[in-house]
């Protein structure tokens, strides 16, 4: 069959790319721990899952991600952002809006925040493929989670963190919007409000068949008769549901092949929430063929459906990580106490040295968004000199020119390390604290910390910047971001 | 052109408390300590006193603000009082307000005190505080030790040295100023500690184990400086003066110019050296200096600090303390009085009573740790803030006739 192209009114995926954070916690080591309480948990406690380390959260995850989709483009021509996670850390503050700073993205974009339900991420995918022909820019449609499970759980063995972000747009497709079917029903599987800790689940038997089979069958059937897909073409069925057997039950319902159901990343990921229909969309688009059908699937109080095909234009992607890269360069962990006190779970003695007041003045953060969030730093149209952060008077020691700094991005730019120390005495949730000063490619200097940690880190050492929690302020509840190091790997 | 102030102002007194984790003791009841043995010396009355300086690192976290906590618990006679902070270089600086009254001709006597309680923060190392709302958002919140410690990554980077030599350089330092320290009634400790020890201390921040770090400590210390012709119409013979005082602060240079700072030395330490031997006029350090004190706060900070005041040549500092160039029998002892090490490390004493150590040895009144050969030039240095950003006081005192 001749590989579909794009022509310039098609609406579809123009990019892609994940982040999946480092650290691999083997279910084995939470199932020790709890099978005192749980051994039922034994079935579950296979492979490993995906854990944030004590300073990523739902935004410094979809930072990443939208780094990885956002290779080789042009970050000014983003036209509006969206953000779906049910674990966003604040409430009201537009959490998109803080993805954006990190991106240094036009002031000019527009930005939401999407959230409610299991499905946020697969129906925010729907609303920006819809509203793409409306608009002038792509849209940057990103899907992050973080959840927090309670111990002994079964979601706290099926889970995973994980982010994923799609670039959405009209022209030079990798895979076009053939459509979109939802279902709507408040079927409450599970649920969960801004005062509870953890989501309150129902009988799984009953989630099982009526929801996971029955419902989503439901929309499978009648979204392919509202699409007039013929079932047998589809090559890729994607169902972010971690019970076991569910997508090869509705595939057969549906009558698609049984080689069409992609594999759930249960084994190395986990489910990643309300982002795990994008991070599998991701990890589809990133080993497909032009001319696959990928039908994707979202659940949650109902159904989205979207079927999507890829083009040609696919085979001509700059690689990027991907999901696929991202679980390359995980780290295996058992450590399920450290896991436990850095999501909150428990208490451990921090010491009088965590008790440094980390309040957050909003003015100064106000002036100085660009160098916090978005590591803006200066750059002398005079001299060339690079510097961070900006300041009025150059500190190019040969030239001291005032006032001619233009904003100067460093986020993207290779570092290397200058000095180095492990400091076991400074407060760190997760000592010791390593930092140091780096060099940026071209110029421009800091004192930075160092992320992501493993092995030993020498003067020399090539780094990348991450964007990471740089402290919370416990007192008044702000969680404050920055830069730091990490290896590259 | 400003000439300097060598031999204008002479040191008429001075005093130190006992340093140490002085449970009984506020910051007052130190100043008074260090101040009785220092008007003991000098043989005035406090009425002859007619401006004071106080150097002090944290005030919010001991003695609070102004100047007035030292005009209160010494009751100067309503004189201009003036608080100072240079973060641990306050010591000097507070010395430096004093020298400069008396040598401007604006003060007859004038009165330096360093002080700092430091033993109600509720645990060991310095208190943790904020640097600046900016800084707080853009820097790193490490703790001193960590600051430090990154010098020793960039020396062995930029002049080849192993992890093991450097490690065992390092420990030498701390040996010897223990060895120092044992002989000092004031210092805060004062037990003897092998390479052994050492080495295999807990590590604190790579490469600096606990031996490696100064302790914390409450103390205080004064000087009461005047005119070389007053302190001889009091009666004084032996004249110690000042011969330089010189203090360079970093201008970002380092922390932000690439390609400039490679992070294995104090910038501002070899301005302020080369200014100071300038103005003592000292041709060759390495001959001419007797004593040094400098600011041990880290044995890295000590080791690449002979070479920033031009006394080992670049890269050789390891060798030369290694050789024991820097022992108490060696080419310039430092810290013959065991140093921040074993004095621990009130920030805003700390200047003082190294200066305290060279005029003691300088007058021969340093009982068992008297250097054998009668020194003339002694020199302190006075660091702080941290390797990428720092103000560095150099003073260099001797006797009046050298």
């Amino acid at each position: 069959m001749m590989a579909p192209t794009s022509s310039p009114t098609d609406v579809g995926i123009l990019s892609f790319g994940a982040y999946v954070p480092r650290k691999r916690l083997q279910r084995s080591a939470i199932y020790a721990a709890n099978a005192w309480f749980a051994p039922g948990l034994k079935g579950l406690a296979k492979g490993e899952r995906s854990v944030g380390d004590w300073d990523e959260d739902s935004i410094t995850m979809a930072v990443e991600a939208a780094r990885d989709t956002l290779t080789g483009i042009d970050r000014a021509s983003v036209g509006s952002l969206s953000l779906a996670s049910t674990t966003l850390p604040y409430v009201d503050r537009l959490n998109s809006g803080i993805v954006k700073e990190a991106l240094t993205l036009s002031d000019g974009v527009a930005a939401l925040d999407m959230t409610g339900s299991q499905r946020a991420g697969v129906s925010a995918l729907r609303a920006a493929l819809e509203a793409a022909s409306g608009r002038t820019a792509p849209h940057l449609c990103l899907a992050a989670e973080m959840r927090k499970t309670c111990p002994a759980s079964d979601l706290e063995l099926t889970s995973g963190d994980a982010a994923a972000g799609l670039l959405i747009g009209q022209g030079d497709v990798i895979a076009k919007f053939l459509g979109a079917y939802s279902l709507t029903l408040d079927f409450v599987d599970h649920y969960r409000t801004p005062g509870m800790d953890y989501d309150y689940f129902y009988e799984a038997r009953w989630i099982r068949e009526e929801g996971y089979v029955a419902l989503t069958a439901r929309a499978l059937k009648e979204g392919i008769a509202a699409l007039g897909i013929e079932p047998s073409s589809i090559d890729r069925l994607l169902v972010p549901i971690s019970a076991k057997g569910i997508a090869a039950t509705l595939a057969k319902k549906a009558g698609i092949a049984e080689a069409a159901v992609a594999d759930t990343l249960q084994a190395g990921l986990g489910e990643a929430g309300s982002a795990h229909g994008l991070v599998m969309l991701v990890a589809a688009l990133e080993s497909a063929k032009p001319g696959e059908k990928i039908l994707l699937l979202g659940f949650g109080q109902g159904a989205d459906l979207i079927l999507l095909e890829t083009t040609d234009a696919i085979t001509r992607l700059a690689p990027r990580d991907g999901v696929a890269g991202s679980l390359a360069r995980g780290a295996k962990d058992e450590n399920y106490m450290r896991w436990l006190v850095h999501r909150g779970l428990v208490d451990i003695d921090k010491g009088m040295r965590a008790e440094q007041d980390q309040k957050q003045p909003s003015t100064s953060l106000w002036r100085h968004r660009k160098a916090v969030m978005g590591l803006v730093g200066g750059r002398c149209t005079k001299t060339g000199t690079v510097q961070f952060p900006k300041s009025d008077i150059s500190v190019n020691p040969n030239d001291r020119t005032a006032g001619t700094q233009e904003d100067y991005p460093l986020a993207e730019l290779p570092a290397r390390v200058m000095t180095v120390t492990a400091d076991s005495l400074s407060y760190s949730p997760s000592p010791p604290l390593y930092y140091g000063m780096v060099d940026f490619d071209g110029g421009g200097r800091m004192t930075v910390e160092f992320a992501d940690v493993a092995e030993e880190i020498e003067v020399g050492s090539e780094m990348r910047m991450v964007f990471r929690i740089k402290a919370v302020d416990e007192m008044r509840g702000m969680v404050k971001y920055f830069w730091k190091a990490a290896p590259v790997r | 052109m400003a000439r300097g102030i060598k031999d204008k102002v002479a040191i008429l007194g001075m005093g130190c408390s006992r340093f140490g984790e002085r449970w009984d003791m506020d910051a007052d009841n130190l100043m008074v300590e260090a101040f009785d043995e220092a008007m003991a010396d000098a043989g005035i009355d406090v009425s002859q006193i007619d401006a004071a300086w106080m150097g002090v690192g944290f005030d919010a976290m001991n003695i609070g603000p102004s100047g007035l906590p030292l005009s209160i618990a010494l009751r100067l006679p309503n004189i201009g009082v003036t608080k100072v902070e240079n973060y641990c270089a306050s010591g000097t600086e507070s010395f430096r307000g004093a020298v400069y009254a008396v040598a401007s001709g604006a003060a007859d006597i004038a009165l330096a005190v360093g002080v700092e309680k430091l033993k109600d923060t509720g645990y060991g190392g310095l208190p943790v505080r904020s640097r600046g709302t900016t800084f707080d958002m853009l820097g790193v919140t490490g703790s001193a030790p960590g600051n430090f410690a990154q010098v020793a990554s960039a020396y062995r980077a930029a002049h080849n040295v192993s992890k093991e030599d450097l490690k065992r350089a390092i420990a030498h330092v701390s040996v010897k100023s223990h060895a120092n320290g044992a002989k000092n009634p004031k210092a805060h400790l004062r037990k003897v500690v092998d390479m052994e020890t050492v080495l295999n201390a807990p590590m604190i921040a790579e490469p600096l184990g606990l031996y490696d770090c100064c302790g914390v400590s409450d103390g205080a210390a004064v000087a009461i400086v005047t005119t070389p012709e007053i302190a001889r119409a009091l009666g004084k013979t032996d004249l110690v003066t000042v011969k330089a005082l010189q203090i360079a602060a970093s201008n970002g240079w380092e922390l932000q110019h690439a390609g400039g700072w490679n992070g294995s030395y104090f910038h501002p330490t070899r301005i302020a050296a080369k200014r100071a031997y300038d103005e003592a006029g000292i041709t060759s350090p390495r001959d001419q200096l007797s004593l040094t004190e400098v600011h041990d706060c880290f044995s890295i900070t000590e080791l690449v600090t002979m070479e920033d005041l031009f006394l080992s040549d670049e890269g050789q500092a390891w060798k030369d303390v290694l050789n024991g160039d820097f022992d108490a029998d060696g080419r310039i002892p430092c810290q013959i009085d065991g140093g921040l090490k074993c004095f621990g490390h009130p920030i805003g004493a700390s200047g003082l009573r190294m200066i305290y150590e060279n005029y003691l040895q300088l007058l021969g009144r340093a009982g068992d740790r008297q250097r054998k050969t009668p020194p003339s030039l002694a020199l302190s240095h006075n660091l702080g803030g941290m390797p990428s950003q720092n103000v560095s006081a150099i003073a260099i005192v001797g006797l009046a006739d050298v």
